[in-house]
């Protein structure tokens, strides 16, 4: 997907107008976190496994290499066949001689953000493949021609009456007004695409290198109808899914529903190996895994490694208070919230990914719950800093933050500096409130700047500690 | 494509800092693999049998599955039926052809008609068996087989599973070892946690998104 991060100031001032996507984002903030908290709080055992899984993580990130060789032989040894894809381009160019080799004029997809990184559907639909989304948000947005704007729950951004309209503009029925019709009606619309499909492509939650298995988790069972009912099952992943054992992947399946949307596990859990086998009546006769690379191999080793260990919950965007007024789309790429904006500088670079670092109130909550423990504030500083080292910043902005360090660095002048411009602000500040100051309009635009009052925090903290 | 697999593993080797992993690394990587050891494993499903079965249907319950619980073997139809008359659901079944649920007797229900095999589009009720049933989130594993199709989870609107007490066990981690104990791994390994849902509209859960609506336990004693 071609990335739009560097529009993310005027795409976040357009959502926070966005008077439709405020509702739907209203309703978003407390569900996730709060069945979050209730989830972990019935499971005494989730710090440690929160230990265990990090654990796991980084040790198959130590020895990748190892595991991602043996997680081939195994799918081979099954019967399938792994695509070694450095590049997006390497994977595209995969999947489309598969679809061809069997003929395949449909493909049934369920959510998969590997296939928005590598932007699949235009990429089939130029090539007269038609993608059919199966996971009811990605149904939702395919209709409306948007991008998912949440790695779980990808139509977050619409209203129930946004989907009613968009049924009845596309299914010709009726206009429906409770959930559960508008549910029925795509499952009534889409059971028929699925049975139609040439192909089927899922995306995988983990690689377990001991059995060659891709793990999928899901709510609808979508995955499970994609990967069952064509004649080919397609797996797209990213090198960092794998995992050594079956039993690694339990730990971190325990981690995973509950972080995302506070369930004890996932509707729907599936390991797939290989193709179907002697005697199945059912299942795949082609399984094809999409391995991509795309720039992940560089993060290994350097000083954003620890996002390597993301498990793709959300946790982290459906806590975090930019994220929650701005939506998904405002980060312009595929990843939003706080991982995107880790993760996106390393894969489409500082330049274009530069606003989404400097997009947090850096409050720690993602990193809080993040059940891999991803030191997100940090990895944001450093971007922030790479920033200002590369010149990114406006000339202005880096003037600034320069004049301030100077002073950061020299404490007798810092401390004639805030006492003479607090004195400034004191006479200025009758009321007590700014309406207005110079240099700091961004602030004032929408609320007033209070007046400093009583003693600065060095001259405080002196006092305290006598 | 192995300069695909070449250029990966090569950019992997760089960035740690060494060649192809050998020695005693990859030695214990490989005993990693094949001892697979057990993590950390929740003290909630590790309990005598008799209190799993109640902490499996507690949490079934919970993910909105509905569960009943036959002392034997020739109760096990009976319960079916009841269930599909109390839901307004024909009596009329695609079952999986498992030897496993021949010994039901099913000819006790006269008014119950059952197909074997895989199903169609237009059936409404799949019954099949379980591999296990894990108690710590009222979870079942099934593994497909000639006997057992995964369709047969997913096509119909309600899915009726019989389970054995003898088949309950706590965690994740013994289904597994059952898999082993078979051999290959299946093709497909499904752990279900209640019936189909979504939130994908406005956060607010609607069950029979894709796969069944209903997912209705049959629990019989061993």
């Amino acid at each position: 997907m071609e990335p739009h991060s560097l529009d993310f100031k005027e795409a976040a001032k357009r959502a926070l107008a966005d008077t439709e996507l405020q509702k739907s984002l209203s309703s978003f903030k407390a569900g996730f976190s709060l069945k979050r908290l209730e989830a972990i709080q019935k499971l005494p055992e989730f710090e440690g496994l929160r230990d265990e899984g990090i654990a796991i993580k980084q040790h198959t990130l130590a020895h990748l290499d190892f595991y991602l060789g043996r997680f081939a032989e195994k799918v081979e040894a099954a019967g399938g066949t792994v695509h070694w894809c450095p590049t997006p381009d390497d994977g595209r160019r995969a999947i489309l001689e598969i679809l061809r080799t069997h003929g395949a004029k449909t493909a049934t997809k369920s959510k998969s953000m590997v296939a928005e990184e590598l932007g699949l559907n235009e990429f089939l639909e130029a090539n007269d493949i038609e993608p059919v989304e199966t996971d009811l948000g990605e149904y939702i947005i395919q209709l409306a021609h948007e991008r998912p704007s949440h790695i779980l729950a990808p139509a977050v951004h619409k209203t129930k009456e946004q989907v009613s309209d968009l049924f009845f503009e596309h299914h010709k029925t009726r206009h429906l007004t409770e959930a559960s019709d508008m549910v029925a009606e795509a499952r009534q619309f889409l059971r028929p695409r699925y049975l139609a499909a040439g192909a089927g492509i899922t995306g995988a939650n983990f690689l377990v290198a001991e059995t060659g298995s891709i793990v999928l988790v899901t709510n609808e069972g979508n995955a499970e109808l994609t990967q069952i009912l064509p004649k080919v099952h397609i797996v797209l992943a990213t090198v960092e899914k794998v995992v050594p054992t079956l039993e690694d992947a339990a730990t971190l399946l325990r981690l995973l529903a509950r972080s995302a949307t506070g369930q004890e596990f996932g509707t729907y859990t599936t390991l797939a190996t290989g193709p179907k086998q002697i005697g199945d009546q059912d299942g795949p006769e082609a399984f094809h895994v999409i391995l991509l690379d795309n720039g992940r191999s560089k993060i290994l080793g350097g000083e954003f490694s620890e996002v390597l260990r993301c498990i793709k919950c959300a946790a982290c965007m459906n806590h975090c208070p930019v994220y929650s007024v701005v939506g998904g789309h405002a980060y312009g790429w595929v990843y939003p919230g706080p991982i995107g904006a880790a993760l996106a500088p390393n894969l489409i670079g500082l330049e274009e990914a530069r606003h989404l670092p400097n997009a947090s109130t850096f409050c720690g909550r993602c990193e809080a719950v993040c059940p891999m423990r991803i030191p997100l504030p940090k990895l944001m500083r450093q971007w922030r800093e790479q920033e200002h080292e590369k010149k990114l910043s406006p000339p202005r902005f880096r003037l600034g933050l320069d004049a301030w360090a100077y002073l950061a660095k020299r404490p007798a002048l810092y401390a004639l500096a805030t006492k003479l411009g607090i004195g400034a602000l004191s006479i200025f500040g009758g009321a007590g409130r700014f309406a207005a100051l110079p240099l700091a309009s961004g602030w004032t635009a929408t609320r007033d700047f209070p007046a400093p009052e009583g003693p600065t925090f060095r001259t405080a903290w002196k006092k305290a500690r006598g | 494509m192995s300069d695909g697999r070449a250029a990966i593993l090569g950019n992997i080797q760089r960035a740690l800092g060494r060649g192809e992993l050998q020695g005693e690394a990859r030695a214990s990587c490989e005993a990693r693999l094949k001892n697979h050891a057990r993590n950390l494993i929740p003290a909630r499903g590790q309990l005598p049998r008799e209190e799993q079965i109640a902490l499996f249907i507690r949490m079934a319950l919970a993910v909105k599955a509905s569960v009943s619980r036959v002392a034997k073997d020739d109760d096990v139809p009976e319960a079916v039926v009841a269930f599909l008359k109390g839901q307004n659901l024909p009596a009329d079944v695609i079952m999986a052809p498992d030897p496993a649920l021949d010994r039901y007797g099913w000819s006790s229900q006269k008014m119950l008609a059952i197909r074997r095999g895989k199903p169609l589009d237009a059936d409404q009720v799949g019954v099949t068996g379980a591999v296990c049933g894990i108690a710590e989130t009222g979870t079942l594993m099934m593994a497909s087989s000639p006997e057992h199709p995964t369709t047969l989870n997913f096509m119909p609107e309600t899915h009726v599973v019989v389970l054995r007490a003898s088949q309950m066990v706590g965690a994740y981690e013994e289904g597994f070892d059952m898999l082993r104990a078979k051999g290959a791994m299946p093709r497909t390994v499904n752990l279900i946690t209640g019936p189909s849902r979504t939130g994908d509209i406005e956060q607010k859960i609607e069950l029979g998104a894709h796969g069944p609506r209903r997912l209705h336990i049959v629990i019989v004693d061993d």
